[in-house]
């Protein structure tokens, strides 16, 4: 059983939050950089880091890991930053995730990409494109654009003025 | 009694008086007609009899007191004698006048026929030197009134050295022409010696003066009238199917040949060109010096400024760029000048002097490079204008309104950024003044006021910054309105006591709408907040002035560029923060002692002055100890000083501005960051809003 | 601060005339009846301008304007005599005096503070 809307084979980064295998669309990274530092901008949610200076261009980097319920990303010498593009209501945004390690690019046929389990993940359903399966391993596919959508950015706006994750 | 009739009266009496005394001195005069002193008098009494006569509308009597005058003027010089035949006309004369004045209220006024006589006699004793015949004058300063066409002169005015022990300040002559129309004005200061050499009530400097008006040569000649012997004065005609030697009538035959077909438009123009060559030439031919040819080719310059002005139109010379090119340009620019910063640090840690004559030659070069990427970016805005022709004429018919738009300023730049953001807040702006401000025709006509409602749209440097005003001369604001609105919507308290300014300040608060009906035109559910919220990320403010039934004026204050702060860099902890400059004042010192003695509020002292701050540390729930001096940098928000404690105040900073990004599109307090010389990001300060989520802190609490 | 003009003139008519133009526009107004007169009544005081007329007796225009600028206040202050169309070579000896400007009369109010305004901004 495949999942609607891929049709051909991908290529996809992976890469680990705590131990786990993450994976988005290689068409939608931009390049992967090493983490050094990140202005915090005051007032807003732990997971979002700050912002860091990307060739003259300042970009917000968030921490997948808080997003998603984990604990807080420390730094070590693998800790990157996944520059990625999203596109939220039709405008191109850049942004840094940051990710413990980077692993490898792959490619997914169709058929090697299930939907995502409606349980037993601990990320929201809505945030998953798929589970990709590679030498036995599940591999969840993130819908990096839907993490970042609009009403996502809501929450974090609305949280602004709060201090602690989600 | 109208003020001009008790002007009369007063001149009757006073004419008798004299037309007695003269009586007197005519009799005396007889006795001894050599008396200079008695000569005088009756020359006087006529003098003034004639001159107040005249300004009081005492016609005949000046017409006919003229005579006697001219004569007597001759007899006080010497060139005539007084005679019994004198005596007898003066005294018929006087008669005559006195029958004239109690006549002047419109009764048959004495003996006409002995009057014609009178003065025939007169003029005969008179008889070469009359000069100076009564509407001489008026009969030549009518020429030429009916041209409404715009010319353009180029003036020489030198006056004598010594005008203003005259009492003459040249300047007045200079503002006088200023006012006829537009004007660019060289002082030429070549003559002015040495300061050993220098008279200080002497005027060495002359004028040349480029001036473009509908005023005909003679209107620029009588601004001279006062000093036209005492100075050299030189008008010439520049601009425009004219001669060259400024002869009106000359301009006006080649017009005729030009309309009537003898001619083509552009062969006189081509000949016209080259009499200028020819006046070029003269100039070369050692008449004046290099100096003055050097100033008079700089004037061509602003004439020619002058004229690209007036037609103004798209040359070939400019070519159209993307704005996403130009946005990437900045970009790299800004990228440009944070290496060099980079590279200028570097250079001076290792002390190598090759290496920092280097870096200063690429400082200088970004530096250039910055301000002239910046300045291509500048659009005039002049095409936003025009842009709402359309808009106010759709508008005024839609709602039955007659509206004129006008405009000035139009030349004037602005980042593009900053146009192209401006356009919907000065729609809506605009859409409220013809939907709100502007009253129907006939409303407008019961108040007294044209049945045209005027819409000015102006646009000017102000500093750093540049003034929008949205001008109409509507019904106006009403506070009493607005503030029963506020109350009812309890965005004021009843008693508050706000003055007309800050109650017109409060429309722009969220879910505020004055108009009473919702119409097409601003029934879309969006409020001036929404513009106040625009101007805001613009880095701009809003004024709002009203008066009731004159109209309102809102006043837009935006910075000339979004590209560039210049601000003041500051720390706490190891976080970087920009402070616009533009808003600091001062930075003095927090000692924990001062903090102490403040009991805990947040206010210091400063020369006497309370000033409130804030604690960027507390407000940003930032780790680690304070130090035990902190710096204050007091800024000025909304017209009051308000202190931001930081760490340590680094300096002046000027950098290129980054967006935050979506992301952080309502991080509070701060509105963009920017990046330093070693790489890192310092995030920009909104002292304002940084001031209003404080205070909502305060209520809060 | 209002500017204070001197008006002097031997015309009781003319004075009142030029004096009521004046205050109407705003202005302070001295009067006086001759050179003589206006020198007693101005002494000390800070004059912006004068408007004179030229035919007076005691102490004439010409003779009051060259008087008026000897004091070293008085150097640079405009005035604006009051002359008849006739008088071409007394405007001259006017000016020589150290007059500004002249005022033909007849003139109209308007005239009259047109003048004023040129030389009092």
């Amino acid at each position: 059983m495949s999942v609607n809307g891929i049709t051909e084979t991908t290529q996809y980064l992976t890469f680990k939050l705590d131990e786990e295998i993450f994976s988005v669309d290689i068409s939608k990274v931009r390049e992967v950089l090493d983490f050094t530092t990140v202005t915090k901008v005051p007032q807003t949610p732990d997971f979002m880091r700050g912002v860091i200076n990307l060739r003259g261009s300042v970009v917000p980097v968030v921490d997948l890991r808080l997003k998603f319920g984990m604990s807080r990303t420390e730094k070590t010498v693998n800790t990157c930053v996944i520059i990625v593009e999203i596109n939220i209501e039709g405008e191109v945004t850049v942004l840094g995730a940051l990710a413990d390690s980077v692993q490898e690019v792959i490619d997914l046929e169709p058929d090697q990409i299930e939907p995502a389990p409606k349980i037993g993940t601990r990320l929201r359903t809505d945030f998953i494109t798929g589970m990709g399966k590679r030498d036995n391993q599940f591999i969840m596919i993130l819908d990096i654009d839907k993490i970042f959508s609009s009403e996502e950015i809501a929450v974090v706006q609305g949280a602004s003025s709060g201090s602690g994750s989600e | 009694m109208s003020m001009t009739d008790k002007h009369k009266e007063v001149f009757r009496e006073e004419a008798s008086e004299l037309l007695a005394e003269l009586e007197g001195s005519l009799l005396e005069l007889e006795e001894t007609p050599q008396d200079a002193d008695l000569i005088g008098r009756v020359f006087r009494a006529m003098h003034t009899i004639k001159g107040s006569g005249a300004m009081f509308g005492f016609d005949e009597i000046v017409s006919f007191t003229h005579e006697i005058e001219t004569v007597f003027d001759l007899v006080r010089n010497g060139k005539a004698t007084v005679t019994k035949e004198l005596i007898d006309l003066t005294l018929e004369a006087r008669d005559q006048i006195r029958a004239m004045l109690d006549a002047a209220d419109g009764e048959p006024a004495g003996d006409k026929t002995k009057r014609v006589k009178l003065v025939a006699a007169f003029k005969k004793m008179a008889p070469a030197s009359a000069k100076g015949s009564l509407d001489e004058k008026s009969k030549k300063t009518k020429k030429e009134e009916a041209e409404s066409e715009l010319i353009t002169y180029r003036i020489r005015f030198r006056p004598v050295a010594d005008i203003i022990t005259r009492g003459i300040n040249p300047l007045m002559f200079l503002s006088d022409l200023s006012e006829m129309g537009e004007s660019t004005i060289v002082a030429q200061t070549c003559d002015i010696p040495l300061m050993t050499d220098l008279d200080p009530e002497m005027c060495y400097t002359y004028w040349d003066i480029i001036l473009t008006t509908e005023f005909g040569i003679d209107a620029i000649k009588d601004v001279f009238i006062f000093v036209e012997d005492e100075c050299e004065l030189k008008i010439d005609v520049i601009d425009r199917l004219t001669g060259t030697d400024g002869e009106v009538s000359v301009k006006k035959v080649g017009e005729i040949l030009a309309e009537r077909g003898d001619i083509s438009a552009e062969s006189l123009q081509n000949v016209l060109n080259k009499q200028k060559r020819i006046g070029e030439l003269l100039v070369e031919e050692g008449l004046v010096s290099s100096d003055q040819i050097q100033t008079a080719l700089t004037e061509q310059k602003h004439i020619q400024g002058v004229r690209d002005k007036r037609q103004k139109v798209e040359t070939d010379t400019s070519i159209r760029v993307a704005s996403e090119k130009l946005d990437m340009l900045v970009n790299l620019v800004g990228e440009l000048v944070t290496v060099q910063a980079r590279l200028t640090q570097t250079a001076a840690n290792n002390n190598n002097p090759e290496l920092l004559l280097i870096s200063e030659e690429v400082e200088r070069l970004s530096a250039e490079l910055r301000d002239n990427t910046m300045s291509i970016r500048m659009l005039p805005i002049g095409s936003t204008f025009s842009k709402f022709k359309r808009l106010v004429r759709d508008l005024s018919n839609e709602l039955h309104k007659e509206i004129e738009l006008t405009t000035d300023g139009a030349e004037t730049e602005l980042d593009k950024t900053v146009i192209d953001k401006l356009g919907d807040p000065m729609v809506h702006l605009i859409r409220n003044s013809i939907d709100h401000g502007i009253e129907l025709p006939d409303e407008r006509e019961a108040a007294g006021k044209p049945r045209r409602g005027n819409l000015h749209l102006s646009a000017r440097h102000s500093g750093a910054n540049v003034l929008i005003e949205i001008i109409d001369d509507g019904k106006g604001l009403d506070p009493d309105v607005i503030r029963a609105k506020a109350v009812e919507k309890g965005l004021i308290s009843h008693d508050a006591s706000l003055t007309d300014k800050e109650i017109f300040s409060l429309i722009l608060l969220p879910g505020f709408s004055t108009a009473k009906t919702v119409t097409n035109v601003s029934g879309r559910g969006v409020g001036m907040d929404v513009v106040k919220k625009a101007i805001d990320s613009l880095r701009g403010s809003i004024e709002i002035e009203s008066e009731k039934n004159i109209g309102t004026t809102i006043t837009l204050k935006l910075p000339l560029t979004l590209a560039i702060i210049d601000g003041l860099l500051v720390n706490i902890e190891q976080d970087s923060f920009v402070l616009p400059l533009s808003a600091v004042q001062e930075c003095i010192e927090l000692t924990e002692k001062e903090r102490a003695a403040a009991h805990g509020k947040n206010t210091v002292t400063v020369r006497g002055e309370l000033v409130p701050y804030i604690s960027l540390r507390e407000q940003f729930d930032m780790a680690g100890q304070k130090p035990a001096i902190e710096q204050v940098v007091i800024t000025e928000v909304n017209g009051m000083r308000v202190g931001f404690v930081v760490d340590h105040v680094i300096g002046e900073h000027q950098t290129v501005l980054k967006n935050l990004g979506r992301f952080y599109k309502e991080a509070d307090g701060i509105s963009g960051a920017t990046i330093l010389g070693n790489g890192s990001v310092a995030l920009i300060l909104d002292t304002q809003k940084l001031v209003e989520s404080a205070e909502k802190r305060e209520v809060a609490r | 601060m209002p500017k204070t003009i001197l008006i002097v003139d031997d015309s009781a008519s003319m004075r009142q005339l030029v004096a009521f133009t004046l205050k109407d526009a705003g202005y302070d107004v001295i009067a006086a009846v001759n050179g003589k007169d206006a020198l007693s009544k101005i002494s000390g005081a800070k004059i912006d301008m004068v408007v004179t007329d030229l035919n007076m007796p005691e102490m004439d225009g010409i003779e009051f304007i060259k008087t008026f600028r000897t004091t070293a206040g008085n150097r640079f202050v405009p005035i604006v005599m009051l002359t008849t169309e006739s008088q071409e070579s007394k405007k001259q000896q006017g000016k020589e005096a150290g007059a500004s400007g002249w005022l033909v009369k007849p003139f109209v109010p308007d005239q009259l503070k047109d003048v004023v305004k040129k030389f009092v901004k």
